[in-house]
């Protein structure tokens, strides 16, 4: 805590900490270097920029809140299926409109089950979040008048952005919409963990107990961050039913909760861009690994997974982090 | 419609009992040692193929392959605890649910590597086969002898718990794991011996889980979600607690799955979810 001494003032220390590193920048322009030299796999850019989102959301309430959640799926295939049905059962094509309103459908769906988060800790907590995550994708296979049940959501049709901008074939669209909605949920995301509501959730991971005591009602903070995640995930559905036009069950089943919180815990947990990394990671090798059987595919998951999780419990940005000798947050 | 009621309520029982083998013994060691343990759906598939490759490949009776189940699952279970497990009793449940999730997968690809993905079938004795009347219902004569192990397994368990010194250590242990500390026993030692036992009776319980629900690399995973259920809905450490908890499960799965075929496994999560809201500790959790 020796910045905090340097700086008496708290709105200077927090401004302090939220300032741009240049490698930070230096990250930033790096993502639109696939415009430019990979052409060909913008599609594969396109799916980490959303499979990055959908982390930083569960980073939100995973790494920063500490709410171990093994459901996370059905908010991204919520905002999925809100995105898809909209396009295709009430002819609302216009992508902006439909992402904002599969993060609002998302988020209140986020807002009601976090009544029963706050409520649970530890075995609980895990099964109440599984327990919704698979309820959720029942629900969505019995309902199949609404969503088409386990051949998927058929006849979604997307406008141009801006009326101006098509989808096209080689996913140059596709990348440009799902990188921006990425940036503009990192930056959200970024402002929540460096303002002092950011500090009180790392205080709730902390010390559950301590912060009722200080005065901060720790169940509010993360009834909001649950709901704000859940929002989030629900673009980052949205963003994939829009860039493919398609929505299918598999956006909520239980492998797409497993997936992103190996993604995370790969990156690093409770820095933002360990999610960023871990998707990358995660998506190339599952790429390049396709042709194999994906049985084995899971083997070196599960694999890495028991290695990261007994050598560098802080995944590979805080491992990256101790080698530099900095300090964790 | 009655007999129809009796027969679903009979398979339904029956199917609890196979859950309960399979998950008391998660339950007891979560109850000893806090450590959430994802990967106890893979001892009982470790039986399952162990089961099924004795009597397959060397002919020995069902009655003889139960016990090798038991003791492949519980003798494997001592070697992970005493290399890799141990290191995660302080490490936080998260890295526990991913250490034990990585460790599913890793099985699950194992599995697929040595035996392929087709469904296991195993050769059931012919005195196990067919059905008999019991007051006018025609009861599948394995599930009888999957209810009478269940029990034998339920009754033997509440003596040990109950009559042996190595019961009270676990129960002491499991009230308090500090005290029972101070007062000189070897927690650890003890959490050892239970975590293989459990580990044992999951592997039981998948050699018994073959001829009902089949057996291929996904066991690990579908049941796993079953196990949880039971031991989270039951509470920690209970055996009591599981043993209610997988009879309602397994009586709510069929009947469900039976009469609502649309919504049957929609009702299982939903009913889950409404006891953890209200007793986040399980039916019969103490803390």
């Amino acid at each position: 805590m020796t910045n905090a001494a340097l700086t008496p003032d708290p709105h200077a220390w927090l401004k302090a900490r939220g300032r741009w590193s240049p490698f930070e920048i230096a990250f930033w322009a790096a993502t639109l270097l696939p415009f430019f030299f990979f052409p060909s796999y913008l599609p594969l850019a396109s799916q980490i920029a959303i499979a990055a989102l959908f982390a930083i959301s569960v980073d939100l309430v995973l790494g920063y809140a500490g709410i171990v959640t093994l459901g996370h799926a059905m908010f991204f295939g919520i905002g999925a299926y809100a995105a898809g049905i909209i396009s295709s059962r009430y002819g609302w094509t216009e992508p902006l409109t439909g992402l904002l309103f599969a993060g609002l459908v998302a988020g209140a769906v986020g807002f009601i089950a976090s009544f029963l988060i706050v409520r649970v800790q530890h075995l609980a907590l895990l099964m109440i979040t599984l327990g919704l995550g698979l309820l959720t994708y029942e629900l969505a296979n019995a309902m199949s008048w609404l969503t088409g049940g386990t051949d998927g959501l058929m006849g979604i049709d997307i406008a141009p952005i801006f009326g101006v901008f098509n989808f096209d074939l080689w996913g140059r669209t596709a990348y440009a919409y799902s990188l921006a909605g990425l940036f503009v949920g990192f930056l959200l995301s970024r402002r929540i963990v460096h303002s002092s509501f950011g500090l009180a959730l790392r205080g709730v991971r902390e010390n559950v107990r301590r912060m009722p005591a200080i005065g901060s009602e720790h169940r509010v903070h993360l009834q909001k961050i649950y709901t704000i995640s859940a929002a989030l995930a629900g673009i980052a559905g949205a963003l994939l039913t829009q860039t493919t036009e398609t929505a299918s069950l598999q956006t909520l089943n239980f492998e797409r909760s497993a997936d992103v919180v190996v993604m995370l815990i790969l990156g690093g947990t409770g820095r933002l861009y360990g999610g960023i990394l871990g998707a990358a990671i995660f998506m190339i090798a599952r790429d390049q690994l396709a042709g194999i059987n994906p049985q084995y595919w899971y083997f070196w998951i599960g694999f890495l997974l028991m290695l990261v999780v007994l050598t560098m419990p802080k995944g590979i940005l805080g491992g990256l982090a101790r080698l530099a000798g900095r300090r964790d947050e | 419609m009655i007999s129809q009621f009796a027969i679903v309520l009979f398979d339904g029982f029956a199917f609890g009992m196979l859950l309960f083998v399979l998950s008391v013994g998660l339950s007891v060691t979560m109850g000893l040692m806090n450590f959430i343990n994802l990967a106890h759906g893979a001892f009982g598939m470790l039986g399952g193929y162990v089961a099924v490759t004795l009597m397959r490949q060397m002919g020995m009776p069902f009655l003889a392959a139960l016990p090798c189940a038991f003791f492949a699952a519980a003798l494997l279970s001592i070697v992970l605890e005493r290399t890799l497990f141990r290191r995660l009793y302080r490490a936080g449940e998260l890295n526990q649910v991913l250490f034990t999730i990585g460790s599913v997968f890793v099985a699950a690809a194992v599995a697929t590597y040595v035996f392929g993905t087709v469904q296991q079938v195993i050769p059931m004795p012919s005195w196990l086969r067919g059905s008999v009347e019991v007051l006018g219902l025609r009861l599948n004569v394995y599930r009888i002898f999957i209810i009478a192990v269940a029990l034998a397994v339920t009754a033997l368990l509440v003596f040990g718990l109950e009559r042996t010194r190595l019961g009270a250590q676990v129960r002491a242990a499991v009230d308090n794991q500090r005290v029972a500390q101070g007062l000189g026993m070897d927690v650890e030692r003890i959490f050892a011996v239970t975590f293989a036992l459990g580990s044992g009776l999951a592997g039981l319980g998948g050699a018994l889980a073959v001829e009902i629900v089949g057996l291929d690399p996904s066991f690990g995973f579908h049941y796993l979600v079953y196990v949880l259920i039971v031991v989270a809905v039951g509470g920690l450490g209970s055996v009591t607690g599981s043993f209610v908890g997988a009879a309602l499960l397994g009586i709510g799965d069929v009947a469900g799955k039976y009469f609502m075929p649309e919504v049957g496994s929609f009702l299982i999560y939903l009913i889950m979810v409404a006891i953890l809201f209200v007793k986040p500790l399980g039916l019969f959790g103490k803390r």
